[in-house]
């Protein structure tokens, strides 16, 4: 045997060794979602006869139509995107106007705001749950999908401002100063020369702040109170009591309630993945 | 156009190192000032108000109906002898400890298994990944279907011959608080992953490379030469975690609501049920002052960190 036939094989031994290793692992974690899917396809008499935990004999698709009419879950999607949609946009929207500012423009205080805006979104939610929900009643929107938006926007927004800022901040003042030359205004450069650049940054933010706000339970059971204005997740815990030990509802009632995001991680991955990178500080 | 009279005097001259180049000095023009002050006033009316109310509410007696009465410091003399309180805090701690712990150490494994840039590593990558998207309810859910007494758990302990530690896993006062973490660590170790691996990408291979020359072994390149590179990274998986740790609602909601008996019961749970259950608002204000002191350490460090990258 020659020394390279030797070499060849130990590095097949170690590409086998190696996905033998890592598939077990992605295996093991796939395991609870591939059960929950089975679970969700099953009819409530095989499970209640055979019992959860065994091999399936049966098939149906009722139980998503349960759950998304009589389990309400139709209704909950949709209040979940009517917050989470506009919530992405006007938080990012606002976040990258003050980025913007803090990083361009030399204002007073520039480095104190912005730790102020970040500070706000380290607090533990904790502290502002009672304040928040009397502050919704006293506005008079409590129980009302705007109020969890707001709360959602002003919670969040500065994180973003924080991400974007140092985002913006690596954009050469070159291209800046040529637009001024050229006799834009403030919001002409924001918006034609500063905005486009950062679009990646966008991108990545939006992907993680739609699953952040849209997995979001506290902050709904904080502001909302009436079932018909929950979001999903909430919702899904409404599904739970209501529908006792029908496992087979409350599978396809948390397929419901997964698919949204799971779509949005499967078709912007790569934002995904950028977005919780860029919120990391080195 | 006030930037235009005034011209950068600085940064033609030593142009590319310093972060100040960047910006155009000159006064502020209004419209820019606006941008700064409306996210400002949005977060000041959501978070910045609230915060000081909630301070000082954890000072008072308050059922929510009639005006708060101040107590002074009769809130946390009361917790002293709140055995749930203790319980919750030791929960907490554990919780810190054990999801902190855990997702940190097999977070940091996976990501130095999967690292390799080899045919398929993206989707191995992706499945661990993919638990990170699904909300706190829904993953609880599923692990709840798990823990069932008829549930694949018992029936996998069964089929291999360990049928004698079947369990009412949530519903053991024993076992519940361990019953709750796995799920949140299936959840939270694909986060961990990503952030190191993007830390692995960022160490320079030159100094793999020059380790292996001098005949460091595998091990000693790992503690040597990847862990102090990882320092930056760990910093912040140590934040996330710590915040994340103490922020742990969502799971425990769902599966058992802090019990049963209170043996799963977190700070964050026992605030929220003491203050829109019971309805004992300063009291819950209290304890949420107690979760912001365990976590000011990490957000101040956060923050100093955040200053000194902001400029």
């Amino acid at each position: 045997m020659s020394a390279g036939s030797t070499a060849l094989r130990r590095r097949r031994a170690a590409t086998a060794g190696f996905h033998l290793g890592a598939g077990a692992l992605a295996a093991v974690w796939l395991l609870p979602i591939a059960l929950v899917l089975v679970t969700s396809l099953r009819t409530f008499d095989d499970i209640a006869a055979h019992g959860l935990g065994s091999w399936p004999r049966s098939f149906t698709l009722a139980n998503f139509g349960q759950a998304w009419t009589d389990g309400g879950q139709q209704r909950a999607l949709v209040n979940s995107l009517l917050v989470t949609v506009p919530c992405v946009l006007i938080t990012l929207a606002l976040a990258a106007m003050a980025a913007f500012a803090l990083s361009r423009y030399e204002l007073p205080f520039r480095r104190f705001l912005l730790l102020l805006m970040l500070g706000g979104n380290l607090l533990p939610p904790q502290i502002l749950l009672i304040p928040v929900s009397k502050l919704s009643e006293l506005m008079g929107v409590y129980d009302t999908l705007p109020a969890l938006a707001g709360v959602q926007i002003g919670f969040g927004v500065g994180f973003y401002v924080f991400v974007l800022h140092g985002f913006m901040r690596s954009i050469p003042v070159e291209i800046q100063q040529a637009a001024v030359v050229d006799g834009a205004g403030p919001w002409q450069i924001f918006w034609r020369i500063i905005l486009p650049l950062t679009r990646p940054a966008l991108a990545a933010l939006s992907a993680l702040s739609f699953t952040w706000i849209f997995n979001d339970l506290l902050w709904a059971i904080t502001v909302l109170r009436s079932d018909s204005k929950m979001p999903i997740t909430a919702a899904l815990i409404g599904l739970q009591g209501q529908y006792v030990s029908m496992w087979n509802v409350i599978a396809a009632g948390s397929v419901i309630a997964a698919a949204p995001t799971v779509a949005v991680f499967l078709r912007f991955q790569r934002h995904f993945v950028a977005g919780l990178n860029l919120g990391a500080v080195k | 156009m006030a930037v235009l009279t005034a011209p950068d005097r600085k940064s033609p001259a030593r142009v590319p190192t310093s972060g100040r180049r960047t910006r155009v000095p000159g006064r502020v023009p209004p419209l820019v000032l606006a941008f700064v002050l409306v996210p400002l006033l949005a977060e000041a009316l959501w978070v910045f108000w609230p915060a000081v109310q909630g301070f000082y509410l954890a000072f008072t007696k308050w059922d929510g109906v009639s005006p708060p009465r101040f107590t002074g410091l009769g809130n946390f003399r009361e917790m002293a002898h709140d055995d749930v309180f203790r319980g919750a805090a030791w929960h907490t701690v554990l919780w810190l400890v054990l999801f902190g712990g855990l997702s940190a150490v097999l977070g940091l494994a996976a990501a130095l298994l999967l690292q390799q840039e080899r045919r398929g590593v993206g989707l191995y990558r992706a499945a661990l990944f993919l638990p990170v998207v699904f909300s706190l309810v829904a993953t609880a859910l599923v692990w709840q279907a798990i823990y069932q007494p008829d549930g694949v758990l018992d029936r996998l302990l069964a089929a291999v011959g360990l049928g004698g530690l079947q369990h009412a896993w949530l519903a053991d006062q024993d076992t519940a608080l361990y019953a709750v973490i796995v799920p949140a660590l299936w959840r939270q170790i694909g986060y961990v992953m990503v952030l190191y691996l993007a830390g692995l990408k960022g160490i320079d291979p030159a100094l793999h490379e020059a380790a292996k020359v001098d005949g460091a072994s595998a091990r000693q390149r790992f503690r040597h030469v990847t862990l102090p590179q990882l320092r930056g990274v760990n910093a912040v998986v140590l934040s996330v975690i710590v915040i994340d740790s103490l922020r742990s609602f969502d799971v425990v909601w769902s599966l058992t609501r802090g019990g049963p008996y209170h043996s799963s019961e977190l700070l964050s749970t026992y605030m929220y049920s003491t203050a829109f259950q019971s309805l004992r608002l300063g009291y819950g204000s209290a304890l949420a002052v107690v979760i912001f002191v365990l976590a000011f350490g990490v957000i101040a460090s956060y923050l100093v960190r955040a200053f000194r990258e902001a400029d």
